[in-house]
């Protein structure tokens, strides 16, 4: 097979171009106000982004990791689910939270530094705790899924996950998991090019996606920019789970525009050229141009989106800044079941 | 009265388990078709069928992990590792996650689970096969750690830790695997993280757990020919500990020797001597000597006996602490 035959079967699945332009007949299945709606939380999750690095640099939060450019596919496919559905994210998946309705103050109490990983109810919104140890979270995804079978529970669980947590062991025994036991669950590979600062293509030498073949699931590559290629690859997947078809691998190529974090200097290792490519290819102006295109949106919606963020952030960051520190005896309330101070 | 195996009464445990909560799960490697290498398991499946007990790939994060995942979705996992030394792996998920996820979430999502491992040396086992990794599962905030010593106290602690609604260590002895003791299974009797005076001794008390205690009681004949009377507390719980038996047994005596198979750097025995000296300092009439394994590797099996505490080297430390 020749390098570009390779390329073009690693050709991720697309329906709109970064121009917004459709990938010939576009249609998943959403209404006007639905896919309205898409627009508004990306423009809300980049705004309330880049508010917390903000928030950062200010003081108020401690390390902050940026989603930024990533937005369409974490809004995408967590707009794919059901309520019913359990999400068990990484640590840069607040975009995911926001379509989830996970208070984003109470989530941010993690980046406050106010308390550990799931400063919110995982249960209230299907959300689990954030999870830091990398693909460690796929592994609880994939025992969720085989619970909901033993249930005969409709359902599915999604685990996201980057390309870096793909070379932890967590992560095949996971799929090793999922495949053996039929587990309902979507596994969803943000391939943001970069594990702080080791690109993808030191990472692993073959697409991600592909390692699904030797779990005997399917895999498939999204353009992980297109929200609705995102959407609706993560609906098809989360619906054969839910119908007892099992496991799917995802793949969705996307570029983590800033830092790893805001304890990160990403120009030690990593071009301004190397991001100014991918910024042609931004997600938001990207389903902006398609719907403005199909007469779905227009520039005084994009407007009012970006008021309506600014009002939340404003909320949010008063949200946050105002929140004190937990008291004291949360140090022993709640190691075990009864308190035990040692 | 019947005779009952640790194994025998392990299985009839968490057969109990299956039978009286339905949320409770069996699984790890080769629990099902074999009923484990050491057969706590044999049966379960046919009883309870493949969904509630079943065979699990070969991947100790991944058992441990998707337990944290099942205990969510609310069933009650009850794991095997099948071996300490392959319990390993499974140490990121255990101590990132089981240990920390009800801390995490500020006690809304708690996962209740049982983790049994087979534990120690003493069956001529090969290298990985005779650890004693109890120190680490200690020392992690968030777990209960257990180790009983006979077959009726583990059908009892085993059945106690099912209904535990934070995450259990429980850690079998496996060269006790197959003493016998007479009695009656029960369920009822001492809680969970409550030690155990296995005889009373006004001379010196020997505190230990899992197959030490056995041989301590060994040492504590031969001394009592002596004419030296001499108590045994097993600890049971390991985390946490009884200090309040500890302490007790230790100011009745003044004088405590501390006998386990780890190695003595940080195990367990360092614990209960600095809590000895927090709790009972003044009752002391000697200090408080260790027979532990030494701070080498666990040995092959042809030189295992010289690393175990034997009931000689438990004799004469308790002799020196005695005559002190």
């Amino acid at each position: 097979m020749s390098t570009d035959q390779k390329e073009s079967a690693d050709a991720p699945f697309q329906l709109i171009a970064p121009d917004g332009t459709p990938n010939g007949i576009v249609d998943v299945g959403l209404s006007q106000e639905e896919l309205r709606e898409l627009l508004r939380l990306m423009i809300l999750a980049r705004a309330i982004d880049r508010d917390c690095v903000a928030l950062q640099r200010q003081g108020e939060l401690t390390v902050y990791p940026a989603f930024l450019g990533q937005e369409a596919a974490q809004v995408g496919s967590a707009f794919a689910l059901e309520p019913d559905d359990f999400v068990f994210p990484s640590f840069r998946e607040l975009a995911a939270a926001i379509v989830r309705g996970v208070d984003v103050v109470e989530y941010l109490q993690y980046h406050r530094g106010t308390w550990h990983g799931g400063p919110y109810d995982p249960y209230e919104h299907r959300f689990a705790p954030i999870c830091v140890p990398v693909a460690t979270q796929i592994v609880h995804a994939v025992g969720y899924a085989m619970g909901l079978k033993l249930d005969g529970k409709p359902g599915c669980s999604l685990a996201y996950f980057g390309e870096g947590s793909s070379s932890e062991g967590d992560f095949h025994e996971a799929c090793n998991f999922a495949g053996v036991f039929g587990a309902p669950v979507v596994l969803f590979c943000q391939n943001n090019g970069w594990a702080i600062s080791v690109p993808s293509s030191e990472q692993s030498s073959a697409p991600v996606y592909l390692r699904a073949e030797g779990y005997g699931f399917p895999g498939v590559r999204v353009d992980g920019n297109d929200v609705l290629a995102v959407l609706k690859v993560t609906r098809e997947a989360a619906e054969r789970a839910r119908s007892g078809g099992g496991p799917t691998l995802i793949e969705a190529m996307t570029y983590r525009m800033d830092a790893h974090s805001t304890a990160d200097d990403a120009t030690r290792y990593r071009t301004p050229e190397d991001v100014a490519a991918w910024s042609d290819l931004d997600p938001i102006e990207r389903y902006a141009r398609y719907l403005q295109r199909e007469g779905v949106a227009d520039e005084a919606f994009r407007v009012d989106c970006e008021t309506e963020a600014a009002r939340r952030v404003g909320e949010i960051r008063a949200g946050v800044i105002s929140t004190p520190p937990p008291p004291e005896d949360d140090l022993f309330r709640f190691t075990y079941s009864e308190e035990r101070r040692a | 009265m019947p005779d009952v195996t640790m194994v025998g009464a392990l299985n009839a445990a968490l057969r109990m388990g299956l039978r009286n909560d339905d949320r409770v799960l069996v699984f790890g490697e080769d629990v099902g078709r074999l009923g484990g290498v050491f057969r706590v398991t044999e049966g379960l499946q046919n009883e309870f069928g493949r969904e509630r007990v079943f065979d699990t790939p070969v991947a100790e994060a991944g058992i441990a992990g998707v337990s944290i995942g099942l205990a969510l979705a609310g069933w009650r996992p009850v794991a095997e590792m099948q071996f300490d030394g392959f319990s390993y792996p499974a140490l990121d998920q255990v101590i990132s996650h089981v240990a920390k996820y009800r801390y995490r979430t500020k006690g809304r999502a708690p996962v209740p689970m049982v983790i049994r491992i087979p534990f120690g040396g003493g069956i001529r086992g090969k290298e990985h096969h005779g650890e004693s990794p109890e120190t680490y599962y200690a020392h992690t905030a968030g777990l209960h750690v257990v180790a009983p010593s006979t077959p009726l106290d583990a059908y009892r602690m085993l059945v106690q830790s099912m209904r535990e609604p934070d995450p259990v260590i429980f850690l079998e002895p496996k060269s006790r695997y197959w003493a016998k003791e007479t009695g009656e299974l029960e369920t009822d009797g001492l809680p969970l993280h409550q030690a155990r005076t296995v005889r009373d001794g006004d001379a010196c008390v020997i505190l230990s757990y899992g197959a030490m205690v056995a041989r301590s009681v060994k040492a504590a004949d031969a001394l009592r020919e002596e004419g030296v009377d001499v108590g045994v507390v097993d600890l049971r719980s390991l985390a946490p500990l009884d200090l309040e038996t500890i302490a007790s047994s230790v100011r009745a005596t003044g004088r405590a020797v501390v006998v386990h198979e780890a190695p003595m750097t940080l195990g367990l025995g360092a614990e209960v001597v600095a809590r000895i000296m927090e709790l009972a300092f003044d009752s002391l009439e000697a200090p408080v000597v260790r027979v532990t394994g030494y701070d080498t590797p666990y040995p092959p099996a042809s030189l295992e006996q010289q690393w175990l505490p034997s009931v000689e080297r438990i004799t004469e430390a308790v002799r020196r602490t005695v005559e002190y």
